[in-house]
């Protein structure tokens, strides 16, 4: 396993991914990328059981990521590169006309470790799901885990694949909500308040726990023990606190960098904060 | 045609999918089939009982249900979801268009209570634009079977087909005339019967009255060349243009509007390759109403009368 100093400096390079990309595409969506870029590095390179060159769609023999909040798809690209899916150097490509790598997750093109196209919300913790009751049918005893968003969760489809896997026992499936508190209009209270998630989750019949999403000691030990709980009979939701932006100071805590590309001058002064660790694509 | 194509008996189509999904679950342990509530009306029951591992009750959540279809698709297995037409269509149209046919999942989606057949609970419940929502997705096979035992085996056959499928069906009990234990090849007209004036191409519970319609018209001496097009996406265009080519004078019919349907998407490929007069049975920008079924046939012009009508004008316009 990867020591934490060694996990930081890969989300170092993965925060720069991302603000590189997002600024050469001209378009894309850093904010939630950032802010999320701690808990998948964790997941990517320390608790998920994956084999990148050996990719299969269909999962078999190994954990499963789902990227429901599609916007993110900076940070999964890179998250994705850097594990060794893909060659790092078509990090170039995103959103460019043909690229495997779209604005938001697809399949179409053939980009190992995208299981599924993402970027409607609300749709992958359903389909999180149906995997999660296949390796079960299967008697395939790895996990599924798949990332949704705070705001996402306004959308009445991620309560019914609540409903749907507390009923079904879906014990294998680990949900993770990236807690940023934004959404594109603004602060999610005004917006519109999603109240006490733990509480709702909670009442739905997942067993849930509340992570500081910046902390990778804490993610990697809630992941360890929602994993642990296999088998109690209830699906798993890890409740991230984020800071939308994390990692370059102007964009942090606004929603104002959901989906804006910083210019030539906010490029570089982002990317003066981040650390080159693992060589630039 | 008279002698082959004979009803043995009024059925269902529905029950066509449910016998046919009991028969597919039997010989394939990778089908999988999930409702939303609705599994009694779909005649899913069997296939519930028989292999409770692999029915999944999704409640009334049909978003969800099109999403756990799509993940459990992805995985290798190849789920049936199933509901009314106008709930897993419409209703969750953003979820099939990204999970199912841009995702390039193995989803069948079966839809019963198709069309205005539907009946007595009324337009909230009769989807008559389902047709054309599901064949403007890109590469999603659209079928609509004309009676119990081609629906039987257009299930058994989509069981095989790699790709998203959509499979409409209907409530009513309806003349049952093709041959039992047959193979459905999907993508294939099939000609019911042979002729040189006219051709109807019809469709799904249409097909039935075209078959009627047919049979009064020879009597007058009218030479019909009736084609199932049970396969509406991918259409088989070769049948379309060749038999229009030796008529010069097509009739559509179907159980839907006429925006989005057969008919349009005929006149799109002969207005292209094989120029003749067509005239489309098929509701023109109208809900459904309560009725029953035959009852609602009739006043939306979709029986028998209406495609001999129909023919009749085609004839005058006929070059």
């Amino acid at each position: 396993m990867l020591s934490i100093e060694k996990l930081n400096e890969i989300s170092s390079q993965v925060r720069r991914d991302i603000v590189r990309m997002v600024s050469m595409a001209g378009s894309g969506h850093p904010g939630g990328s950032l802010g999320s870029t701690d808990v998948l590095v964790s997941l990517f390179f320390s608790e998920m059981k994956h084999d990148p060159k050996n990719w299969r769609r269909d999962g078999r023999g190994n954990d499963i990521f789902f990227l429901s909040a599609g916007h993110m798809s900076p940070l999964f690209y890179s998250v994705l590169a850097r594990s060794g899916y893909f060659p790092v150097n078509e990090l170039g490509s995103f959103r460019k006309l043909g690229s495997r790598l779209q604005g938001h997750p697809s399949v179409e093109k053939g980009l190992n470790g995208v299981h599924i196209a993402s970027g409607s919300l609300g749709q992958g913790l359903s389909v999180a799901c149906g995997a999660a009751l296949a390796k079960k049918r299967a008697s395939d005893e790895n996990s599924v885990f798949v990332l949704i968003g705070d705001g996402e969760s306004q959308e009445g489809q991620i309560w019914e694949a609540a409903m749907f896997g507390a009923q079904h026992k879906i014990d294998n499936l680990i949900a993770m909500t990236d807690m940023n508190g934004q959404q594109i209009d603004g602060p999610l209270k005004s917006v519109m308040d999603l109240g006490d998630l733990d509480a709702k989750w909670n009442a739905f019949g997942w067993d849930t726990f509340t992570v500081d999403g910046h902390d990778k000691e804490k993610i990697i030990k809630a992941i360890r023990r929602a994993k642990e709980l296999k088998g109690n009979g209830r699906p798993k939701m890890l409740l991230m606190r984020t800071v939308m932006g994390k990692g370059v100071d102007f964009m942090e805590g606004t929603h104002h960098w959901h989906g804006k590309a910083p210019d030539k001058a906010q490029t570089e002064r982002a990317l003066a904060q981040l650390k080159e660790t693992l060589g630039d694509f | 045609m008279k002698e082959i194509y004979k009803n043995t008996g009024n059925k269902d189509t529905r029950s066509g999918f449910g016998t046919g999904l009991l028969e597919v679950g039997r010989r394939n342990p990778d089908v999988m089939a999930l409702c939303a509530d609705l599994t009694g009306s779909l005649k899913m029951d069997a296939f519930a009982a028989e292999f409770p591992e692999r029915f999944f009750q999704c409640g009334i959540a049909e978003a969800n249900m099109i999403g756990v279809s799509a993940g459990l698709a992805l995985s290798g297995k190849i789920p049936f979801a199933g509901s009314f037409a106008n709930f897993i269509t419409g209703r969750v149209y953003d979820q099939i268009r990204q999970s199912v046919a841009y995702s390039e999942t193995n989803v069948k989606i079966c839809a019963s209570h198709a069309g205005v057949t539907l009946g007595e609970d009324g337009a909230t419940h009769q989807i008559m634009e389902d047709i054309g929502l599901m064949r403007m997705l890109p590469g999603m096979t659209v079928i609509n079977p004309c009676d119990y035992n081609q629906t039987k085996a257009a299930t058994i056959a989509i069981a095989a087909h790699r790709g998203p499928v959509y499979l409409r069906f209907g409530r009513p009990s309806v003349p049952n005339f093709t041959p039992e234990n047959q193979v459905f090849e999907i993508g294939k007209a099939l000609r019911l019967n042979e002729g040189s004036d006219v051709t109807i191409f019809a469709t799904g519970h249409m097909v039935w009255e075209a078959l009627v319609a047919a049979e009064e018209l020879e009597k007058t001496g009218v030479s019909v060349e009736l084609i199932d097009i049970h396969t509406i996406k991918p259409l088989d265009k070769k049948a379309v243009i060749d038999s229009a080519q030796k008529t010069k004078a097509v009739v559509c019919a179907e159980e839907h509007l006429v925006a989005g349907g057969l008919g349009e998407l005929i006149c799109s490929v002969l207005s292209r390759e094989m120029p003749v007069p067509v005239e489309i049975v098929a509701v023109d920008d109208r809900f459904g109403q309560s009725g029953t079924p035959a009852e609602l046939m009739k006043a939306y012009n979709l029986d028998s009368s209406a495609v001999i009508d129909a023919v009749k004008k085609v004839l005058k316009r006929k070059l």
